[in-house]
């Protein structure tokens, strides 16, 4: 198993599109995909799970990844929070 | 003739008659089946057909109402495709052997539950989605497809509970004059559409909203959030007039918004904005702001578990700073105490938080707090015209201590090899009356003053302005508080130093001749106070506006002073 861990630097936190574009990043690899904030630990695939951790702005989330393209999938959720989920500011 | 209040959402004044929105309630009924495999084939197909709605509802919404609110449309399929979802549902219908109605609502219907207890109202308003897109899943099972958005046939204010996405998709755009709902915030997708259709809106009106009955007349003063049921002919006349003079004012005052408030006797003040985020930029900016006359840092402390690093805050300062140039920005350094608390920030409970260990006191007394803040906003200060205020100083002594911790900090950034301001003007809020009466002193210490009327008030009046019995005493307009900030001004201008104001008066129409009688240099509002208050400066003389403050200085009470000023600048009256 894999794993990594970012901060989330969107203005808005791990809501709204940067939720939506998460899971639907997530959703495009076979591996096992899990987030965790704090202490709530959910499916990365789930919109529903990923809007319950309540992950703010500033807020720390490791991911861990279980699968034949966990590598990839790892490094395309990284890239994605690191980009600021595509947008300049 | 009745009328009930709620949250003010959107501008305007609507008049008409109610069309109360009454979803019909979908009946759930839970049994046992035999098939689950057929079971589950009805789902797949209501599943379809909802996704199909859904790219229809996107589309319309988008052309009617903007890419923001039909947003909400692509959220809602995500989650009717949520794999955690999905796999609850279908457990319950293979193992269980429930009916796919009663799967579906009841899972549904754990998650909204689970997103209200995170009491966030981002969170609440995707529960409200997770609902909608069920029922609507849930309708197109049971075939019940009727919305009474269908019967909307004439101009009418929209009366609801709450408006659901899928709701206001089926409206008429063109026969709603305004929005009243019981539920929703100021961010509910209700206020977000009004505010897309530049339509009035009042929300959060509670339960006082089943006083209103279908195809009743109502008002809807989306400025002051009140909803007058029925009417009499002097009201109807009344917020006729308002609506027609607020639109015409409207549109007179942002035609001027982005000149200067420059008197008819050529005096000029500055005209800023109160913002409490990045996203206020814009707006304030939109407004005619000339920069920001009070920036509450306390946004990057909230609706959080651990405080913000050094980083993150210079990121959001500078982020602000460069957004207006070299326009000013003052950042106010953590306020909080008193009413307003941080769950991990650790403040011993106190007998009279109002005169305890807040604001500035705070901060001096926890380094660890104060010192990241500080060290960011020098950093952000470079390159721009950031500036830095104090809340809550009573001593000559709190500025000495402050000036020491910022000078260490800016030596420890140097050290470090960081880019930092060295000329940042320091100032402080005079918000507490010794402060006021030390003016003289403290104007030699500081580069500007800024007043902070709430507090000023409350504590010169000794009255508590969050305890109803007794928060009309602590009035700005007392000639007390009058007589104080004419001491404040006259103070740090023989020291030739300015002084601005940020409290709730700054903005009020009424307070504006007398501020600017007794010589403030800077104004700081939210924004949607900018454009009237321009305007109201831009049609009076300095000289007059003097005179009036002296007169007003000597009257007994606030009540004869706002009675005075209504007489004699009736450019005060627009509401």
């Amino acid at each position: 198993m894999l794993e990594i861990t970012v901060i989330i630097i969107h203005e808005v936190g791990l809501h709204a599109r940067p939720a939506s574009l998460f899971v639907q990043t997530a959703a495009k690899y076979s591996s096992d995909i899990e987030v965790t904030h704090g202490e709530i630990t959910t499916n990365a695939k789930s919109i529903l799970g990923v809007l319950t951790l309540g992950a703010h702005k500033g807020a720390e989330i490791n991911i861990k990844a279980e699968g034949e393209d966990a590598e990839e999938a790892l490094k395309a959720l990284e890239q994605l929070v690191l980009n600021n989920f595509g947008e300049d500011e | 003739m009745k009328s009930i209040s709620g949250i003010p959402a959107s501008y305007g004044i609507a008049i008409g008659s109610a069309f109360v929105f009454d979803r019909a309630e979908i009946v759930i009924e839970t049994y046992s089946i035999k098939d689950p495999a057929a079971e589950w084939k009805r789902f797949e197909e209501a599943r379809e057909k909802t996704h199909h709605q859904l790219d229809e509802a996107y589309q319309k919404t988008k052309d009617d109402c903007g890419e923001e609110a039909a947003e909400i449309f692509n959220a809602q399929k995500l989650m009717l495709e949520d794999p955690e979802l999905i796999n609850t549902v279908k457990n319950q219908v293979e193992k269980d052997l429930t009916n796919i109605e009663s799967a579906l609502y009841k899972t549904a219907e754990s998650y909204a539950q689970q997103l209200e207890a995170i009491n966030d109202e981002y969170l609440s308003a995707r529960a409200l989605d997770i609902r909608d897109v069920s029922s609507r899943c849930l309708r197109n099972l049971l075939g019940t497809t009727d919305s009474p958005a269908a019967a909307l046939k004439i101009p009418s204010i929209i009366v609801a509970r709450d408006l659901t996405p899928s709701d206001t998709v089926l409206l008429d755009k063109d026969f709603v004059l305004g929005f009243c709902t019981a539920e929703g915030g100021s961010t509910s997708h209700t206020a977000i559409l009004a505010r897309g259709l530049g339509l009035p809106a009042v929300v959060g009106v509670g339960t006082a909203i089943e006083d209103i009955q279908n195809g009743e007349e109502l008002v809807l003063d989306g400025d002051a959030g009140v909803i007058v049921i029925n009417p009499d002919q002097g009201a109807l006349e009344e917020f006729s007039s308002r609506q027609e003079k607020f639109y015409k004012l409207q549109a007179e005052a942002e035609a001027i918004t982005h000149q200067p408030a420059v008197t008819t006797d050529g005096h000029q003040v500055e005209i800023v904005a109160n913002i409490g985020n990045v996203e206020g930029v814009q707006t304030a900016l939109d407004a005619g702001a000339e920069g920001v006359g009070l920036l509450r840092s306390e946004f990057l402390y909230l609706e959080r578990s651990s405080l913000p690093s050094e980083e993150e805050q210079y990121q959001n300062y500078k982020t602000i700073a460069d957004a207006f140039g070299d326009k000013p920005v003052i950042l106010r350094s953590l306020d909080v105490g008193g009413d307003k608390d941080i769950p991990y920030i650790d403040m011993p409970a106190e007998t009279n938080p109002f005169l305890g260990v807040r604001a500035i006191r705070l901060c001096l007394s926890r380094p660890e707090l104060f010192k990241p803040q500080l060290r960011a906003a020098l950093r952000a200060g470079y390159g721009n015209n950031l500036k830095l205020m104090f809340p809550m100083v009573a001593t000559v002594d709190d500025v000495l201590k402050t000036r020491e911790v910022l000078e260490e900090c800016r030596g420890e950034l140097k050290n470090e090899g960081f880019d930092v301001a060295d000329e940042m003007d320091i100032g402080i809020m005079i918000e507490i009356p010794s402060a006021a009466i030390m003016a003289d002193q403290l104007s030699e210490v500081v580069d500007f003053f800024s007043i902070g009327t709430n507090d000023l008030s409350q504590y010169t009046l000794a009255a508590d302005r969050t305890n109803a019995q007794v928060a009309q005493i602590a009035s700005g307009f007392q000639p007390a508080v009058f007589r104080l900030i004419k001491g404040v001004i006259d103070a740090a201008h023989s020291n030739g130093k300015w002084v601005g104001l940020c409290g709730e008066m700054a903005g009020e129409l009424l307070a504006i001749p007398i501020l600017l009688g007794l010589g403030l240099d800077e104004f700081s509002m939210n924004p949607p106070a900018i454009p009237f208050a321009k305007q109201l400066i831009r049609s009076i003389s300095f000289k007059h506006a003097q005179q009036v403050a002296q007169t007003a200085l000597d009257l007994r009470s606030d009540t004869e002073i706002r009675e005075y000023i209504q007489k004699v600048i009736p450019e005060v009256n627009i509401g």
